[in-house]
C-alpha cells in the first residue's frame, strides 16, 4: 500500500482547555496519544469531546494549555499548516466538486503534482472502494459512500493525525456497523494515528486502543475498554459504560473493600470502588448481563440473593431482557435463561465483584482545594 | 378447473371518482386562493403591458411625418434619434458599475458579519437602515451634504485639504452615490442570506486540507457562491437601470444623467407622445432582459445544487 502515515512518536496534550466567554467548555485535558494509536473520546453531548477535536485541528484556538507533537508546539500552528487530516460529522463534502476532485483537493493545496494526485487519488479511491463513483457529485451518493469518500480525503494526504468528529452518527444502525470494521481496519492497514469522537460507548469500545471519557469539559478516566467497561472510577463512567442498574442504597457494613448495601427491600454485597463508610449513602451499578434470574442452571452467585417481582420480559434471541421490581419498588434490568411469567416472584443474584459501589456525589477537582486534590489522588 | 383470473384493474382507466382524479393532477378547490394574484396579475400588469405595446404601433402624426416607416416609426425614432439612443449608454454607464461594486463590496461586509463579534447587531442595522430611506429622501440628504455648500467641502476646504469644493452631486457621482446607498442594502441583506446557506464545516474542512483563506474563497466558497451572486447582481442591476428620482434630483438631469426613464418620462411629461414613451419603456425592458440573460447564462455553467447549509 502506497498510501502510508508520516510519523511521529508521540502527541501530547498538556492542560489543554478552552472556555467560551465564562463557560469553560474544556478543563485541564491531559493525554499522550503514542504514534498508531486509536483513542475515542467518549461522553454525552455537550461534554466537550468535539471542542477538544476542533482544538487539535486547529478550528478553535486553545484558551489554555499546549499541544506539543514529539516535543514540538502544533498549537501555534494554523490549521491548515497542522497536516492532520479531519472527517466530520455531516461529511462537508466540497459539493461542486466531483468525489474525484474532492479527494484531488488537499494535494493540490500542496502542489503535489498533476501525476502522483492522479495516482494517489485512485489509490484513496480503491482504498475506500468508490472506484466506480469517482466522477459522480457528492450529492448523488449515499450516505455511507459520502463518509468513505470523507475519509479517503483525509487519509490520501497521509496525515501525521486522523480526527474523526462523530462520522458514523448520520448512518443507519447496519451500515454504521460495516463503516465501524471498515474504518479500523483503514487505522490498522495504513498504520494512522487517530482520534475518535463518539458519544456511542459500544463504538468506542470494539474501535479504540484507549478511551478518554469526558464529562463537563472534564477528563473522568482514561484506559484500555476492558478497563473501562470493568472497572469504572466513578458512578458516571459506569452510567456510561452500559451499568443500567444505578441504585440509590446505604451502606451497612464494609470489610476489606466490600461493602453490604441495603434499600429498597434490597440487600447486596458488592465492591467499593471508591472509599465508602458505613452509614453513608451510595450508588450501587450493576450491569443488566451480570445481575440474573437464578435458576436451576444458574445457582446464586456469591451468596447475594434477592426477591424480585417480574414486570416486562423481552426476548433478546439468546436469552431474555426482564425488568424486575425489587419489595422496595425500586426497577431493575436483569437478564434471564429463561422466560419469566410477569408478576411470577423471581430470586436475582449477582457476583460481588460485580457490584460496584461508588459515593453518591462526583468527585468534581475543581471544587476542592489543592490539599485536598493531592489527598484524593493518594488516595486512588 | 384452471386458476382463477385475475382481475386487472384497466390501466386507462382509474376506478376513482372523477373529482378524486382531477385532485390527483393538482385541480381542486384550493385553485380559488390563486384569483386575487390573478385578478391583480391581468388589471395591474397584462393589460396595461399589452395596452402599451399596442401604443408603441401606434406613432403619433409628428413621428411619422419626422421618421415614416408607418407603423415602426416609434422604434426608428428610437434607434435613429441620438438623443434617445444614447440613453441607453449613459443608464449602463450607471446601473452596471453601482451593480458590481454593490455586489463585490457585499461580500467582504456579509463575510465579516457571518462570525459573532461585538456590536454586530448595530452595525447590521447601520447597514441595512437606508432601506428605509426613500430616495426623495436620500437625494436630499446627498445635495445638503455634499453639495457645494454643503458640510463636506466646507469641511475639506477649512482643513486645507482642497482649494475648491468638489462637485458631488448634479453629475454622474451624486447620482451613483444615490444609488449605492440605496443598492447596497439590498445586495448585503442577499448575500448574507446566501453566505450563511454554506455549511461552514465545509470551509473548515478546506482548512484542515491546507488551504489558505485566498484558496478557500477561490476554490470553495466563490463557486457555491456564484449563483447568489448572478441573482443579487440581477435584482440591483435591474433596481439602479430604472433609476429615475435621484437622475433628477441629485444628477445632471440634461447631461450625463440622462436616463432612459427620464427620456419615457420627457417623452410623456413634456411632448405628450404617449406611444414613444411606451416603446422607450418596452425597449427599456428589452435591454434589461437581455443583461439579465446573459447572466443567467454565465449561472448556468456554475454548480446550483445544495450547499448543505441551513438554506
Amino acid at each position: 500500500m502506497a498510501i502510508a502515515a508520516s510519523k511521529f512518536e508521540s502527541l501530547e496534550l498538556q492542560g489543554v482547555g478552552r472556555s467560551f466567554g465564562g463557560a469553560h467548555a474544556l478543563v485541564d485535558l491531559d493525554l499522550t496519544v503514542r504514534a498508531g494509536e486509536f483513542i475515542a473520546l467518549l461522553g454525552p453531548s455537550g461534554c466537550g469531546k468535539s471542542t477538544a477535536l476542533n482544538c487539535l485541528a486547529g478550528l478553535l484556538p486553545l484558551t489554555h494549555g499546549q499541544i506539543l507533537i514529539d516535543g514540538k508546539r502544533v498549537d501555534t500552528v494554523a490549521a491548515e499548516n497542522r497536516g492532520f487530516g479531519m472527517v466530520f460529522q455531516n461529511y462537508a463534502l466540497f459539493p461542486h466538486l466531483t468525489v474525484e476532485k474532492n479527494i484531488a483537493f488537499g494535494l493540490q493545496m500542496r502542489g503535489v503534482a498533476k501525476a502522483d494526485i492522479k495516482r494517489r487519488v485512485a489509490e484513496a479511491l480503491a482504498l475506500v472502494k468508490l472506484e466506480q463513483h469517482a466522477k459522480k457529485l457528492p450529492g448523488q451518493l449515499s450516505g455511507g459512500q459520502q463518509q468513505r469518500v470523507a475519509i479517503a480525503r483525509a487519509v490520501v494526504l497521509e496525515p501525521r493525525l486522523v480526527l474523526m468528529d462523530e462520522p458514523l452518527s448520520n448512518l443507519d444502525a447496519k451500515l454504521r456497523i460495516e463503516m465501524r470494521g471498515e474504518i479500523r481496519r483503514l487505522h490498522q492497514s495504513l498504520g494512522l494515528t487517530t482520534i475518535y469522537v463518539t458519544h456511542d460507548q459500544e463504538e468506542a469500545l470494539s474501535m479504540a486502543d484507549r478511551l478518554v471519557v469526558l464529562r463537563e469539559g472534564r477528563v473522568q478516566q482514561v484506559g484500555t475498554p476492558e478497563e473501562l467497561h470493568n472497572n469504572p472510577v466513578n458512578w458516571h463512567v459506569a452510567d456510561f459504560m452500559g451499568y443500567r442498574n444505578i441504585l440509590d442504597l446505604d451502606v451497612v457494613s464494609v470489610e476489606n473493600g466490600t461493602a453490604t448495601v441495603t434499600g429498597q427491600g434490597l440487600t447486596l454485597r458488592g465492591t467499593a470502588v471508591e472509599p465508602v463508610a458505613v452509614g453513608e449513602k451510595v450508588r450501587v451499578a450493576i450491569r443488566p448481563e451480570d445481575l440474573v434470574v437464578t435458576s436451576p442452571t444458574v445457582p446464586v452467585r456469591g451468596g447475594n440473593a434477592s426477591d424480585a417481582t417480574v414486570s416486562v420480559v423481552e426476548y433478546h434471541g439468546r436469552e431474555f431482557a426482564v425488568g424486575v421490581l425489587t419489595p422496595g419498588g425500586q426497577s431493575m434490568h436483569v437478564r434471564s435463561d429463561h422466560s419469566p411469567a410477569i408478576g411470577s416472584k423471581v430470586q436475582v443474584t449477582a457476583d460481588p465483584s460485580r457490584v460496584l459501589v461508588y459515593k453518591a456525589d462526583l468527585i468534581d477537582p475543581s471544587r476542592l482545594s489543592v490539599e485536598e486534590r493531592e489527598l484524593l489522588e493518594v488516595r486512588t | 378447473m384452471s386458476a382463477p383470473a385475475v382481475r386487472r384493474p384497466r390501466a386507462e382507466k382509474s376506478t376513482a371518482s372523477r373529482r378524486h382524479r382531477l385532485a390527483e393532477r393538482g385541480i381542486d378547490t384550493s385553485l380559488l386562493m390563486l384569483v386575487p394574484a390573478l385578478v391583480f396579475a391581468v388589471a395591474l400588469f397584462i393589460y396595461p403591458f399589452t395596452y402599451g405595446i399596442g401604443l408603441t404601433f401606434q406613432p403619433s402624426l409628428a413621428m411619422q411625418e419626422q421618421w415614416g416607416a408607418g407603423i415602426w416609426s416609434n422604434y426608428v425614432a428610437f434607434f435613429k434619434d441620438p438623443f434617445i439612443f444614447d440613453s441607453i449608454y449613459l443608464t449602463m454607464r450607471l446601473a452596471l458599475p453601482v451593480a458590481l461594486f454593490n455586489v463585490l463590496a457585499s461580500i467582504p461586509v456579509a463575510f465579516k458579519l457571518r462570525h459573532k463579534f461585538r456590536g454586530k447587531k448595530t452595525l447590521t442595522i447601520l447597514l441595512v437602515l437606508p432601506i428605509t430611506l426613500g430616495t426623495v429622501l436620500t437625494a436630499q440628504g446627498l445635495l445638503i451634504f455634499a453639495g457645494r455648500q454643503g458640510w463636506l467641502n466646507r469641511f475639506l476646504v477649512q482643513i486645507g485639504l482642497i482649494d475648491q469644493p468638489l462637485t458631488l452631486v448634479n453629475n454622474y457621482w451624486g447620482v451613483v452615490f444615490s444609488l449605492v446607498i440605496s443598492g447596497f442594502p439590498f445586495a448585503f441583506l442577499l448575500i448574507s442570506s446566501y453566505l450563511s446557506g454554506i455549511d461552514p464545516s465545509i470551509e473548515a474542512a478546506a482548512k484542515t486540507m491546507g488551504a489558505g483563506w485566498f484558496q478557500r474563497f477561490r476554490r470553495i466558497i466563490l463557486p457555491l457562491l456564484a449563483p447568489g451572486l448572478a441573482t443579487t447582481f440581477i435584482l440591483t442591476f435591474v433596481l439602479a437601470f430604472s433609476v429615475f428620482p435621484s437622475a433628477r434630483l441629485v444628477g445632471d438631469a440634461m447631461g450625463e444623467t440622462r436616463v432612459m426613464a427620464l427620456m419615457a418620462y420627457r417623452a410623456f411629461g413634456e411632448l405628450n407622445d404617449y406611444p414613444m414613451a411606451s416603446t422607450i419603456a418596452i425597449m427599456m425592458g428589452l435591454v434589461e432582459l437581455v443583461v439579465i440573460a446573459l447572466v443567467l447564462v454565465w449561472r448556468s455553467f456554475m454548480y446550483k445544487g445544495s450547499t448543505g447549509g441551513k438554506g
